[in-house]
Parts: structure tokens; sequence; C-alpha cells
């Protein structure tokens, strides 16, 4: 039987921070009737014939949710898939929202890693972008997960964020890797349009770092992360060996995954399709016909193969020709033979036997990259 | 029914831009009921859509009017339109050459323009019967009486009896119908004589070929006859002959002193072209009539198709646009930069533009094109002389005698209070200051020689914009000087770029380097590595910029729900590649190429 990501969409978050473009939002009165719609949009897709994985409960913030709403919506997971025996079962966490009570239910219901969202240890920096929580906060909550038996987690951080110095940033990370988390995200701050930081930018009045302050975080994050047994595997993600987070393995390789709720995005038998954005928009559809897409787009052999690359390039072992050929029973080296040979001379690739991947000086530019792999 | 040679009056409108040409032909129209009313549209002898909305008349044309005047009679009226522009000078000439008459609209709270009273000048020089007309009297800043005293002491003329009129409120029209009818002179020329006729425009039509607008100065035409452009000794034979009413209409024949236009079976508009005579082939004229020259280019630049693919494209609407404009020309050129393209020389600067929009929006070309250049004449070591109106060709500057640049005579006419800035500027570009007159207490003429190569480097605009638009401007070509100019190239990443080679005087030559390479820096995006940016004089650098090599560009995230949205980012990065220029290793923007035409 084929295998499948299982992607969850929680929409709500206590407030929005400054730099996120995400699809959350702040009515907690939706809350209840969008819990019941996810369950039975769940339950309209439990026909489907296909292994889980992985199932990844993300956000927003899932952890706004309530011991109850928690536990029948992984009862639901759990009814309406069949799951692996080994599967990954991500849920996100904001530290200020997470609860000893709720820790229970999650490692009850079979969760097996929890995803914190950190972003610094510094709490003028934390408080700058808009977190609710604390350094201090999340230490505790962190100490609370692993008293709770979580023995996968994951912590996420931003760098270049405006006023972060380079040993602020290398400061946050010496400190996260004493507490020795299985799996650490690094992600470089990108201006999204439609956020604070955006208006903030427009208005000249956002002082980020210079390119060279904020390539300089990541090369030392990479180089300390590295130097301190974590593997570096994907362009902002790091891990012990054997702690990759699988569920999103299955993007970089293009797998198929499902995603329910508002705005969630699946990739199922070449055919990428959305879920409505809006809360009232996602309800109503489920309720007219117990499922919510809005918009459903057939990837042609070309996009998927131009997708393939742009995703599989995103992994730092890269793209393996084996894999390629498994799919498009075609040899990337004659798909892709200009592109190979042009982004070889730059320097940003390098083209092995077995498989193509980023140079050092490629994970900087990766876009430069994907452009030339495009149809 | 036929009108008399006695009561035919042919005349035309000297007005600067925007002081109500069209609208007072319009309201003549109207009155004399040759168009009714709702169906003028603004301004019907514009007829391009470029003309209407640049408020300008590009190519002359003609409309026929009955008139029953005061004295119970009809006279038949041709209004010959003129272009406005000073590139167009000798388009105006011929379309003079073929009136008796000419009304003078001045605006009454404006005065006279510079670009007016060259006109005038001209109508004068063809004897014309000026009529002054001061328009707009109606507005609330309008002073008739200094305009007045300004046509007096400016032109020269008695201006008691101007017309004070306001084409927009219809006030003042029938004096004007009836001043053409009183003071402008009937045609003189004899329908017995050989035939002799002024072409003052043509047009290019699919079916009939190129129409020849004409003013038969004596003789007659008639279909079947068999005629000769004299300037060439072409000979036609006659297929229709008609009058302008004001859309074509055919007759049985023209007769001396009437205007309209003749059908000949022409393939091209090379063959009527403006100012020559045509007279009949069997029984011809001895002499043509005085004043034909061929239109010379002043102004070339390189015209190249942004995407290569559309060279042969571009090549097809150039030989369109050329059916009906005689003076545009054009042969193929090659850069190392911009690939194929068109090497291309104009009347002037607005003729260029002109013509490059035309490509732009009826052939929807993206175009490249190159800073504009004049014709330098250039004396070398061994003696031999070469002009050249493209930098690239310049020759060594070992090999480079001296070299001459055109002159012109820049009449410039401002209020008084802008002369500090408007010396300043004709300084800066290196005038020669000749004489100033006071037309009143509160308006001057300046008069400078300067070189027409900085006229075409955004004087006009710099003009305007020092001051608040109240200054206009005429030039005329005096001559060739000597100048102390060289050629500054641009070396991109260490490799020259031939089409952002520039002429300069050696004096500005640095401060134009500067400017060009900081606009370089500034539009050329960052690439993976650093890129120099030099501006050289021979083998002297005498500017460098450095652009700095991109250092990141990378998406952070991309999970399952960013694939579509980021994949739409890579796009529009992808596009914009392609719309740049591969140079070596260097992606240039067309902007870049645009830059070097913005320099003040």
């Amino acid at each position: 039987m084929d295998t499948l990501a299982l992607y969850i969409h929680i929409p709500f978050c206590l407030k929005r921070c400054g730099y996120c473009d995400f699809n959350s939002y702040t009515q907690l009165e939706y809350v209840p009737s969008y819990m019941d719609s996810l369950k039975r949009e769940i339950s309209f897709y439990s026909s489907l014939k296909r292994k889980i994985t992985s199932v990844y409960i993300g956000g927003g913030t899932p952890t706004v949710l309530g011991e109850r709403e928690l536990s029948s919506l992984i009862d639901a997971i759990h009814k309406g898939f069949d799951l692996s025996p080994d599967l990954e079962f991500t849920v996100e966490a904001n530290p200020e929202t997470v609860t000893a009570g709720k820790l229970k239910v999650l490692k009850e219901g079979g969760v097996n890693r929890i995803s914190f969202g950190l972003q610094s240890l510094k709490d003028e920096l934390l408080k700058a972008i808009g977190r609710i929580h604390t350094a201090e906060g999340f230490l505790k909550k962190y100490a609370m997960a692993r008293e709770a038996g979580f023995d996968n987690v994951n912590v996420d951080l931003i760098f270049g964020l405006p006023g972060q110095k380079v040993e602020d940033f290398m400061d946050t990370l010496k400190k996260l890797a004493g507490l020795s988390p299985e799996h650490i995200s690094c992600y470089s701050l990108s201006v999204e349009e439609g956020t604070k930081f955006y208006e903030l930018q427009e208005k000249g009045q956002l002082l980020l770092p210079s390119e060279d302050e904020e390539r300089a975080m990541y090369h030392s994050a990479r180089h300390f992360l590295q130097e301190n047994g974590y593997s570096h595997y994907e362009i902002s993600n790091f891990a012990k060996a054997g702690r990759e987070s699988r569920h999103n393995l299955v993007y970089w390789t293009y797998g198929d995954y499902l995603g329910l709720g508002a705005g969630a995005h699946s990739f199922l038998d070449g055919v990428r399709f959305y879920n409505a954005y809006g809360l009232k928009d996602y309800i109503d559809r489920v309720k007219a016909r117990g499922e919510a897409v809005e918009n459903r787009e057939r990837i042609s052999e070309e996009e998927q193969q131009a997708e393939f690359m742009i995703l599989g390039l995103r992994l730092v072992r890269g793209v393996e020709k084996t894999k390629f050929f498994e799919r498009f029973k075609k040899d990337l080296d004659l798909v892709f033979r200009q592109a190979l040979e042009k982004l070889k001379d730059k320097g940003l690739i390098l083209n092995e036997k077995d498989r193509v991947r980023l140079t050092e000086r490629g994970l900087d530019l990766a876009n430069e990259v994907f452009v030339e792999f495009l149809p | 029914m036929k009108i008399p040679q006695d009561r035919i009056r042919n005349f035309c409108i000297i007005a600067h831009i925007d002081h109500g040409k069209t609208t007072l032909s319009d309201r003549l129209l109207e009155y004399t009921g040759t168009i009714p009313e709702r169906e003028i549209k603004e301004q019907v002898l514009d007829m391009m859509d470029l003309e209407r909305e640049r408020g300008i008349t590009i190519k002359a044309k003609a409309v026929r009017m009955i008139y029953r005047a005061d004295d119970g009679q009809n006279y038949l009226l041709n209004l010959i339109d003129t272009p406005g522009h000073v590139d167009f000078n000798y388009e105006v000439s011929r379309s003079l050459a073929a009136c008796e008459g000419a009304l003078l609209v001045i605006d009454a709270s404006q005065g006279i323009e510079a670009q007016t009273l060259a006109n005038t000048y001209l109508a004068l020089e063809h004897d014309l019967e000026i009529i002054p007309v001061i328009n707009k009297i109606d507005l609330p800043g309008a002073e008739p009486e200094r305009v007045k005293q300004e046509i007096e002491d400016v032109i020269g003329l008695p201006a008691d009896d101007a017309l004070l009129i306001s084409a927009k409120e219809g006030i003042g029209i029938k004096e004007v119908l009836e001043a053409i009818v009183k003071r402008i002179p009937a045609p003189k020329g004899s329908e017995s004589e050989p035939l002799k006729a002024l072409i003052f425009d043509s047009l290019y039509d699919p079916y009939k070929g190129a129409i020849a607008f004409v003013r038969i100065a004596q003789g007659k035409i008639e279909p079947k006859q068999k005629i000769k452009m004299m300037s060439t000794g072409k000979v036609f034979e006659v297929t229709e002959v008609g009058i302008f009413s004001p859309e074509m209409v055919s007759t049985d024949s023209l007769s001396a002193g009437e205007v309209g236009y003749v059908v000949a079976g022409i393939k091209n508009v090379k063959d009527t072209r403006v100012g020559d005579t045509i007279t009949d082939a069997e029984n011809p004229a001895t002499e043509p009539l005085p004043g034909y020259k061929k239109a010379v280019p002043m102004v070339f630049c390189g015209v190249y198709p942004a995407d290569g693919e559309d060279y042969e494209k571009l090549r097809e609407a150039f030989e369109k646009l050329q059916l009906n404009d005689a003076s545009l020309f054009f042969e193929p050129e090659t850069s190392a930069a911009l690939g194929f393209g068109f090497r291309c020389g104009f009347l002037g600067l607005l003729h260029m533009e002109i013509v490059q929009e035309r490509l732009e929006r009826e052939y929807g070309l993206n175009l490249i094109t190159t800073a504009p250049s004049v014709i330098y004449k250039i004396k070398m070591t061994n003696g031999e002389e070469m002009m050249v109106d493209n930098p690239t060709n310049f020759p060594e500057p070992s090999k480079i005698e001296h070299i001459e640049e055109p002159y012109v005579e820049a009449s410039i006419m401002l209020p008084t209070e802008y002369v500090g800035a408007v010396m300043e500027l004709c300084q800066e570009k290196r005038g020669i200051f000749k004489d100033m007159q006071y037309l009143s207490e509160k308006r001057v003429l300046m008069r400078y020689d300067m070189p027409l190569s900085e006229i075409i480097y955004d004087f006009f605009n710099q003009l305007k914009s020092r001051t608040k638009g109240y200054a206009s401007l005429d030039y005329e070509l005096t001559g060739y000087r000597k100048s102390d100019l060289c050629k500054v190239d641009i070396l991109i990443n260490g490799e020259l770029v031939d089409a952002l080679s520039f002429i300069v005087h050696k004096e500005k030559a640095y401060a134009r380097a500067r400017q060009l390479v900081e606009k370089l820096k500034e539009v050329i995006p960052r690439h993976l590595f650093e890129i120099p940016i030099q501006a050289a004089i021979g083998g002297r650098i005498i500017a460098r910029e450095t652009i700095k090599a991109l250092r990141k560009n990378v998406l952070a995230k991309c999970y399952g729900g960013d694939v579509t949205r980021k994949k739409k980012l890579l796009e529009k990065q992808k596009e914009g590649k392609k719309r740049m220029r591969q140079l070596g290793k260097v992606e240039v923007p067309q902007e870049a190429f645009m830059s070097v035409l913005k320099m003040g």
C-alpha cells in the first residue's frame, strides 16, 4: 500500500507575531466549530487507502487547544486513518500554552515528537518580535516535555532578527545546544507581505542586520552545530543522528501528503490542491460537502521534474539520480544537462556520480540554483 | 457649383502648443457647417492618437470649407494645417508656401512664444498676409493690450486690428472668417499655364498607394492626365483627384488656386516628397516651384528589439512607418551588446520619440534604443574626413586631427525672472550668448549658439523644469564648428559595451561618466561575483563603481504548503532574468541602456 504523510492545521494563535505570515487567526471563538469541521474532514478522507507514516499537527498554535479538544482530535485521527506502527507524530507547541496536562494527553495519544517555537533565548528580542513567552518560560516547558517522556524534541530558532548581533544568535544556539534537543531548525528571517515587519520595512523602520552579518550567523550556526553532534540535513534544519524530521523529509523527497484544515495544501498522485483559507469559508465548505478544497492543479510531468529538483536540492545530501529515474523514467543528467552545467560552472552545485547537491555556496544562493530547473 | 478663383482663400494657422489652434479650427468647421458640431471629436485635424495625446500636430493636413460672407457671396476656404514643432520646420515651410495668408493665434495671457515667432518669420518670408488673432480673451489672466504691443514690438506687425476672440466660447469666430475673406488675397496663377502643383504632404493608403496633398499653383490636374515629379522625373497617370471636406471626396479636376489630393498609382511616399512640384508630363513647366529640399535627418540612434526574435517584426514596422514618413531613415546595424537592430535617422528629438512610441504602441514592440547622436565631422591625421553618427564608429583618438560638431542658433523666449536660470543652463550646455531682446517688460528673447548635441541631451526638459514650463525654444542649424570632443566607453566587468559609448565635450566627460556609472550600479542587479563598472577615454579609466557580489538568495522555509507560492517567486525571478541582456557573464536590464539617454 502507498504511504502518505498527514498534516493537520490549527489556525489559531493568542497573538500574531510581527514576522509571521502563516494562515492563523486570533478569533478563538471559532475553535469549537473549527474542530468539528476538522473531524468531519478527517472522516471524509478516511476512505483513502494509504498507510500514514507521519502525522504533523502544526499551526498557528496547536497548543492553544484544550486537553479535551486535543484528545478528541487525536482520537479522530486514529479512527480515520491507517497509521503505521513506526509512526512519527509531531505536534507544534508554543511554550506559553503548553501544560503538563496537555503534554500528558499528547503522550497518551501516541504523539512522539514535540516541536517548540522558541525563536530566541534573548527576552528583549522575543518581546520585540511579538512572542508571548520568555526564555525562562521556554526552559520550564522544555523540561516539562522531557519529564512527560518526550525523547524527540525540535526547537525552532530565527536569525537575522531586527537588532540581532551574531553573538546574540550564537549565545542562544549555545544555550540551546546545552539542552541537547534532538532537532534544531534555524530559519533566516524573511519579511513577507502582509506582516507587521513588512509595514515597518516599507516605512524604513525595520533595522535588520546586514547581509554579511546575517550570513555570518548562518555559517557560524552551521559550523557550531556540526561540531556539536548535529548534522546539517536541510537548508534550515539540523538533527542528531537518525532524528531528522521524517514528516518534512516527505515534502523534500517529493512524497505524497494530505493537508487538512484551513488553507492546508495536499499533493496526491500528481495533483496539488488546497483548502479555503478563511475560517468561515473553510467551515462552510466542510459543512456543505465534507471537504473544503478551493483549488486543484494537475502538475505536469515537466513541472514535477522541476519541483522534484527544487525540493530535493534543499536537502544537503541532494537529489539521488536513481530516485529521479525511478519516478520519471528519465536520466536526470539528460533532462537538466544545461542547468547542471551552468550551475556547476558557477560553483553552486556538485554533480557527483550518484547525486546532485548544493555546494556550501549553493546553500546561500539556493534560489539561483532553483530557477535554473524551472521549465 | 464651382467657385471662381477670386473667391478662394488658402490659409493656415500659426500657433504655439495650447494656444488654441485646434479649438479655433473646430469652430471654423462648425460655423461654416463643414462638420456638424456633434461630429467634432475634439480635434478633427489631428488624426493620430499620439498627436491628440501630445496636443501637437505632426503631419500637415487640409480641410475645405464653404463660407457665405457678409457680401452675400460664397467663398471657398482651404485651411492647411501645419505641424507645430521645430523638428518639422521644413514641412511647415511647405505648408506655408501653399497659402496666401495665415492666422497668427496667440494666447492672450501667454504672449508670443519662440516657435510662433519662428513660424511667423517663415510666413513673412513667403509673403503671407498675416492676421493676428488674440485667443482666450475670456480668461481672467488675459492681457490683450500687452500681447498687441508684443506683436508690434517683436514681429513688427501692426496689431491695431488684431482680432480678439475666444475659440472655446465661440466669441469672434465670424470676425475671423470675414477677415480671411477680406484681408487674405485670392490665389494667383492661371489655369491655362502648364501645371505646377506643390506637394505639401502625403499619405499612404493601402489601396490607393501614396496620395499627394497638393496646392495647384497654376494649370489644371484631372484623371487620366500623365504627371511628372519634377525632382525625380518619374511619370505617373492620375487616377483620381479630390478635395478634403474634410474626408477625401473625389472631383472632376483641380485647377489653379485649389487645394486637394492626387492619386496616381504611386507606390511609395518617397515619390511624393514634400516640397516637390508636380507638372504635366506632356506639357511640362520649365521651372519647379522654389524651395524643394530633401529632408535630412539630424539625430541618429540605434533601435533594437528587446527580444532578438522580433528583429523581422521591427523591420516590417519600420517599413510600414516609412510608407507615411519619407524623412525617416533606417538601415541594419549590429551591436555586440544588443545584437541585430537598426541605425535610424530622425529630423529631431521629437520625431525620434514619436517614431519610437509608435513602434512600441502600434506594433507592440519592446525596444532598446541607444543614446541619440548628431553627425560629427572628423578630420583625420591622414587628411581624410569622415562623418560619424554612431559613437561605435569613432576612430581611435590618435588618428583624429580634430572633430567638428553641428551648431544651432537657439532662440529662447521666457519671462524675465528666469533669465538667470536659463543663462546658467545654456552655459552648462556650452552655449555662447549672442543677444537678448526685451519683448516687453516681462518677457525676453535670448539667442545662443549651441551645439546640437547638447540640445538633444535633455536640454528641452531642463529648460522646462528650470522655467516652470514658461520658456519656449526654437533652433535652426547654423553649421559645423571645431570642438574638443572625446568618446567615453563603458566597461562592464572589464568588457566594453558598445551600445553605451557616447561622445562628449572633454570638460564634461568626467561628470557624465561618473553619473552614468553610478546609474548603472543602481540598475544592474547583483551577481554571484563582484562587477566593476568603468568609464574610459581611450585606455584611461576616468570613473569606476563596483557592484558587490550577491551573498544570499535563499528561501529559508519550504514545506508542503509553501511549494506553490515559492515556485511563483522563483518564476518571477526567472521572468526578470529573461528580460535581461547577457553581456559576457553579466546580465544587464534594458533599463541600463536607457540610462545613457537620461543624463543631464
